[in-house]
């Protein structure tokens, strides 16, 4: 049942009209702590974060936490402290290699009455026990639990916000409209604790935090994305990614390379390529991923060949018991670097 | 002659030829035990197959939750305490729920306002299932699902129009309720039942699933030490506590009237049995003569009383079956009671353990019904038996009354004892023995009441022979009477108390009914005092005394009891006993008798009631008769009612016309000026016609005990003609030897005829005086137990003559036709037949 409904959730962008909704355009600067918060006239939104997380004995896990908005376009005026605005969902996984495959867990709620929520003035969304939010300090917090594992960790910006394309202004397709407003937080250091099997241990590591929301993900014809986020150890931070067709050719791509000085790159659709190298297939839903992509950006200075590989391969998040849409959402290195690879619509095309 | 000839031989010639000597009298027997267990197991089977059904239906509208928290009133509980409930250690999700009545077309719907997404965890079954389209559509305000059965031949697409205590609203079918497809079930999204019904800031219940693992009783505790006043915690063993107290009494009662049954087939099988081993008493001497021990005698009786109950029991659990399936097509599963009010017919549902139980009860019937008999026949000396075929008792002494009266003496103390566990089980019992005291006074009963006859000589041969005859066997007379003795006095008992109950409610009726007509919702509320103030105005309309009644839980373990809102509550209903004035400034309210007696309250007494989201302190002022809501009433004043609560809906009316309106005229007005939705929804009966209803609903709920009482007198009747005609047949020597004597045929069947008459006077005055007896047991005792209320005896005289007269008839014309049978064999003959 909860599957159904998550499925619909998921078809939300393709069935609802886009009138009431904000489009994301560009000429704004971002307003912190403001835009850390949720942008409800917008219909989707989250707050992405993944990382590596380093424990005793040089041992590495890989993580995600995500919270997602949806406005429903419902129920406007309705006084009803329930009234079906906006929907809550949240994912959340472990990536150990001892474990060979994700443990995850999803919830999902409509925003009400204090129990699912997202704040407009500061990062602060919650369904029940699942948390992140914003410290006064500075420093982001979440406390996640699924079948098997619970997170409890802090997230200490080291670095400036890093905004996505044209000062947040992240075009998605060759119409202006498709666009999302979009920032990063990279070098995230993290700390806290992770309980995986019942064992509590401490760790530390490495985050990137990517908020995103738009009314328009999505352009015709697309059927998923690849993306990236990587932490260099030299204090550089590169996103990267592509919108791929139903034929797996590039639609659109796009990215920004952060140097260790601070100074950014804006990646246009001709500036950054993902070449498959070896595929894994799933045996659980039969889709193939492009696990290791060479990952090529264009930079001033010539040409970056990124080769990339995944911590394991089976990093594929099938949410279908929990009614989520099947991806990839895997932790990946790359020499001098490691991050995140996103793998979406192999499974059938995505629907956001 | 081998041990296996002995063992199974001659059993099985002397039971084939009693069957070909004597059917008519084993039938009966057989036929009373097959009653018996039919009717026991019919009952069972209904209301089990009517409770199934029903609690089915609570389950689905309900879905299954581990717990449930519930408000305890319309009003509802504040909906802030659902996150603070959903965030308590233990839970690991809530649900809340909105509850509306409501109607779409006029058929009552259960319509829940749910947060699809919560439901998903919780209570997976309540889920909707949207149709083609657009997938939003579960939070859609617009949307509405419907189960099949609520559906009722709309389709999924079109508006429709929902109403909710005389509110309006449209909505579109967007799907449908897979899990719930036979219960008339809505669902809609929470926020359009808050905003669009004026339920905003309430919600009426919050479903719970418990984290795996977790301790209920502390998790319990921590939910109860949570609950605002207003609330209460409820699970499904309280539903089954609760579905079970709705009809509990009611079927326990008709299980018991069942069991009755079969005792009254023990008496006949005992009656049946102790004449057939008295006639074959050189049948069994000869047994013995030719080497049967008396353990093989006693064994013999009792394999024929075995062999009756076997067939009886199955006949009966066959019959039974039969029954249950007519009575769930014909009255429906609540047997008439209107406990149930599910729409459709429940399905049948067997139980094997039931039919196994009955049948057992049954063969057990039989067996103790031969007992007496068997030992009566083991004890036969056989030179005796052989020669002489006597009443053993010496008719100069007088039989002994000692036992008769200690049976009834515990009987009335088992009267005097307190229900067990809601159930009048010491009632029973002493009906029981005060039926066994009743046969057993029979012989000295007989004679007591011959007596005056057998002190006079008659001219008439026949009327002297019949009277010696009588006075000189009483045992004899006493076997013959016992079924009829325990038949009648069932059938008087259940006469007499039906009698007063109707009697009783037919006066209520009166004292609850001064106005010329009554308007219903049917439950609803539509009236807000803008409309109460226009139903007021209507031409015609002398006086208007609103009211509306609310279910209010005092107990999770109970149902909720009825509160009854209306202007000078405390003084409009006439008071039981006394009635004490509220102190100033406490609220007074009155008590139905059951609510007095489930709650034990008495007049002065303090009652805490969760109104408007408060603990209210409530003085019981006294307490009224009410024979409507079993589950019990509080009845509260209309001014206190909306201050505490600010619910200004009514839902009924009792309107007085000006002197001279038409009511018809009158009622077409009120129709008139009210909007058409509400109007559809409300009826409006002229006083008559209500009293007629609710003594039709009152008659129809008692169809089944008519039913059994009918089957009792039938039973009673042939077992009073097999019996005579038995004891008529065994006299064919003695008829041989008047004859001799120069005693015409004619003045045999005479002399028959008012033996016959004499018994049944005999049996009918006891019948009646037992039955009188018997009638209070249930009406002081059953009745108060079960049902939670009192009646004023009331006896039907022309009932009580007409039995008594039609058992006279009855056994005076079988004794005839039995006679004129006997007498026509050869005189010469019959006197041979003495070996």
């Amino acid at each position: 049942m909860l599957a159904r409904l998550l499925a619909m959730l998921a078809l939300l962008g393709a069935a609802a009209p886009p009138a009431p909704f904000a489009i994301a355009r560009p000429g704004a600067a971002f307003a912190f702590p403001r835009d850390h918060g949720a942008h409800p006239e917008y219909r989707t939104e989250w707050w992405y974060v993944t990382g590596w997380i380093d424990g005793p004995g040089g041992t590495h896990r890989g993580f995600q936490v995500t919270f997602f908005r949806t406005a429903t376009g419902l129920a406007a005026d309705d006084p009803s402290a329930f009234a079906p605005r906006q929907i809550l969902f949240a994912h959340a996984a472990l990536s150990d290699p001892a474990v060979g495959h994700l443990l995850h867990g999803e919830r999902i709620a409509r925003e009400a009455l204090g129990l699912a929520r997202a704040s407009r003035a500061d990062a602060d969304v919650a369904i029940d026990d699942w948390t992140l939010r914003r410290l006064p300090d500075g420093r982001f917090v979440t406390h996640v639990a699924g079948d098997g594992f619970a997170l409890d960790l802090a997230f200490r910006p080291t670095q400036p916000v890093l905004a996505q394309g044209d000062h947040g202004y992240s075009r998605k397709g060759p119409d202006p409209r498709d666009a999302s407003r979009y920032y990063s937080v990279p070098h995230l250091a993290v700390s806290g604790s992770v309980t995986e099997q019942g064992s509590v241990t401490t760790v530390t590591g490495n985050a990137w935090l990517d908020r995103e929301w738009s009314s328009t993900y999505l352009m015709p014809g697309a059927v998923g994305w690849d993306w990236t986020g990587l932490n260099f150890d030299d204090g550089g931070a590169l996103m990267a990614f592509r919108i791929r067709g139903a034929d797996g050719g590039t639609l659109w791509a796009g990215g920004t390379w952060r140097a260790p000085d601070g100074a950014s790159t804006v990646l246009g659709p001709h500036d950054v390529a993902f070449t498959a190298r070896h595929r894994w297939r799933s045996a659980g839903t039969g889709a193939a991923y492009p696990v290791d992509p060479l990952l090529r950006i264009r930079l001033p200075g010539g040409v970056r060949t990124l080769p990339l590989a995944p911590l394991f391969p089976d990093q594929e998040l099938d949410g279908r018991a929990g009614g989520s849409p099947v991806y990839w959402e895997g932790a990946v290195t790359t020499p001098g670097a490691r991050g995140y690879l996103e793998l979406t619509g192999y499974a059938g095309p995505l629907k956001l | 002659m081998t041990a296996a000839w002995r063992a199974a031989t001659a059993p099985r010639w002397m039971i084939a030829g009693e069957w070909h000597a004597h059917p008519v009298r084993i039938a009966t027997a057989v036929i009373a035990i097959a009653i018996g267990v039919a009717l026991g197991f019919a009952v069972h089977l209904v209301n089990a197959s009517a409770l199934d059904r029903f609690a089915r239906g609570l389950a689905t509208v309900n879905g299954g939750a581990d717990l449930r928290i519930e408000t305890t009133s319309r009003q509802g509980i504040g909906e802030n305490l659902y996150p603070r409930i959903a965030r308590l250690p233990g839970i690991a999700a809530a649900s809340p729920v909105v509850v509306l009545h409501a109607r779409i077309g006029g058929m009552p719907v259960d319509l829940l306002g749910l947060d699809a997404l919560r439901a998903a965890q919780v209570t997976p079954t309540l889920l909707p299932r949207p149709g083609a389209g657009d997938p939003m559509a579960v939070f859609d305000p617009q949307s509405l699902f419907l189960s099949h059965a609520a559906l009722a031949g709309h389709r999924v697409g079109e508006r429709i129009i929902v109403v909710v205590d005389g509110r309006a609203q449209s909505f579109t079918i967007a799907g449908s309720l897979p899990g719930a497809q036979a219960r008339a079930l809505g669902m809609i999204d929470i926020a359009a039942a808050q905003s669009r019904f004026a339920r905003l800031g309430t919600i009426d219940r919050i479903d719970l699933k418990l984290a795996h693992g977790a301790d209920t009783g502390r998790i319990r505790a921590t939910l109860n030490a949570a609950l605002p006043p207003g609330a209460i915690l409820a699970g499904t063993a309280d539903d089954a506590d609760r579905t079970d107290a709705l009809s509990r009494a009611y079927r326990v009662n008709l299980d018991m009237l069942a069991l009755v049954a079969l005792l009254t087939g023990a008496f006949l099988v005992y009656s049946a049995q102790a004449l057939s081993v008295a006639r074959r008493g050189p049948h069994f001497a000869l047994l013995r003569v030719l080497g049967a021990d008396r353990r093989m005698v006693t064994g013999q009786v009792l394999a024929e009383g075995l062999v009756f109950g076997v067939i009886g029991a199955a006949v009966g659990i066959g019959l039974g079956l039969g029954i249950a399936m007519l009575v769930l097509r014909l009255v429906g599963g609540d047997l008439g009671s209107g406990y149930f009010s599910a729409g459709d017919v429940p399905p049948l549902v067997f139980a094997p353990g039931a039919a196994a139980g009955f049948a057992a009860l049954g063969i057990a019937t039989a067996l103790i019904g031969s007992l007496v008999p068997a030992r009566t026949a083991a004890r036969i000396a056989p030179a005796v038996a052989l020669k002489n075929l006597g009443d053993a008792i010496d008719p100069r002494r007088t039989p002994a009354i000692l036992p008769a009266v200690s049976l009834a003496g515990v009987g009335v103390a088992a009267a005097l004892m307190p229900a067990v566990g809601g159930i009048a089980l010491f009632g029973y019992l002493s009906i029981g023995l005060l039926l066994a005291g009743g046969v057993a006074a029979m012989p000295w009963l007989a004679r007591a009441l011959l007596a005056p006859l057998a002190r006079r000589h008659f001219v008439s041969p026949a009327i002297e022979l019949a009277v010696r005859r009588l006075w000189g066997a009483p045992s004899q007379a006493a076997v013959a009477l016992s079924g009829i003795v325990a038949s009648v006095g069932l059938m008087i008992a259940m006469a007499v108390m039906v009698a007063s109950f109707r009697g009783s409610v037919d006066e209520w009726l009166g004292q609850i009914l001064p106005a010329d007509l009554y308007l219903t919702a049917g439950g609803d509320a539509p009236f807000d005092p803008t409309a109460q103030r226009a139903l007021a105005g209507v031409a015609g309309v002398r006086h208007v005394v609103f009211s509306v009644q609310r279910p209010i839980a005092l107990a999770p373990d109970r149902p909720a009891l009825a509160l009854v809102v209306r202007p000078d509550a405390a003084s409009a209903y006439p008071s039981l006993g006394r009635r004490i004035a509220a102190p100033p400034g406490r609220i007074g309210i009155g008590v139905s008798e059951p609510a007095a007696r489930l709650y034990q309250l008495a007049p002065g007494a303090t009652v805490a009631l969760p109104l408007g989201g408060h603990r209210v302190l409530a003085f019981v002022t006294g307490i009224f008769r009410d024979y409507a809501r079993q589950a019990g009433a509080i009845a509260i004043d209309s001014t206190t009612y909306d201050q505490l609560t600010g619910d200004t809906h009514r839902g009924d009316a009792a309107i007085d016309i000006r002197p001279g309106a038409d009511p018809a005229t009158v009622i077409a007005a009120i129709h008139r000026r009210l909007p058409p939705l509400i109007a559809d929804t409300i009826q409006i009966l002229p006083v008559a016609a209500l009293r007629q209803r609710a003594l039709a609903i009152f008659d129809r709920s008692f169809a089944i005990t008519y039913g059994l009482e009918a089957v009792a007198i039938l039973v009673g009747l042939a077992g009073v003609a097999a019996t005579a005609s038995a004891q008529t047949m065994a006299r064919t020597r003695e008829f041989g030897m008047l004859r001799h004597l120069g005693v015409t045929r004619r003045q045999i069947v005479a002399m028959l005829g008012i033996e016959g008459a004499l018994l049944g006077l005999v049996g009918g005055i006891a019948g009646v005086g037992l039955g009188c007896g018997v009638a209070q047991v249930l009406i002081r005792v059953i009745n108060p137990q079960s049902f939670n209320w009192t009646m004023d005896t009331r006896t039907p005289l022309g009932l009580l003559a007409g039995v008594v007269l039609a058992l006279i008839v009855a056994s005076a014309i079988t004794a005839m036709l039995a006679g004129r049978s006997a007498v026509s064999v050869d005189a010469v003959r019959a006197v041979r037949e003495d070996w």
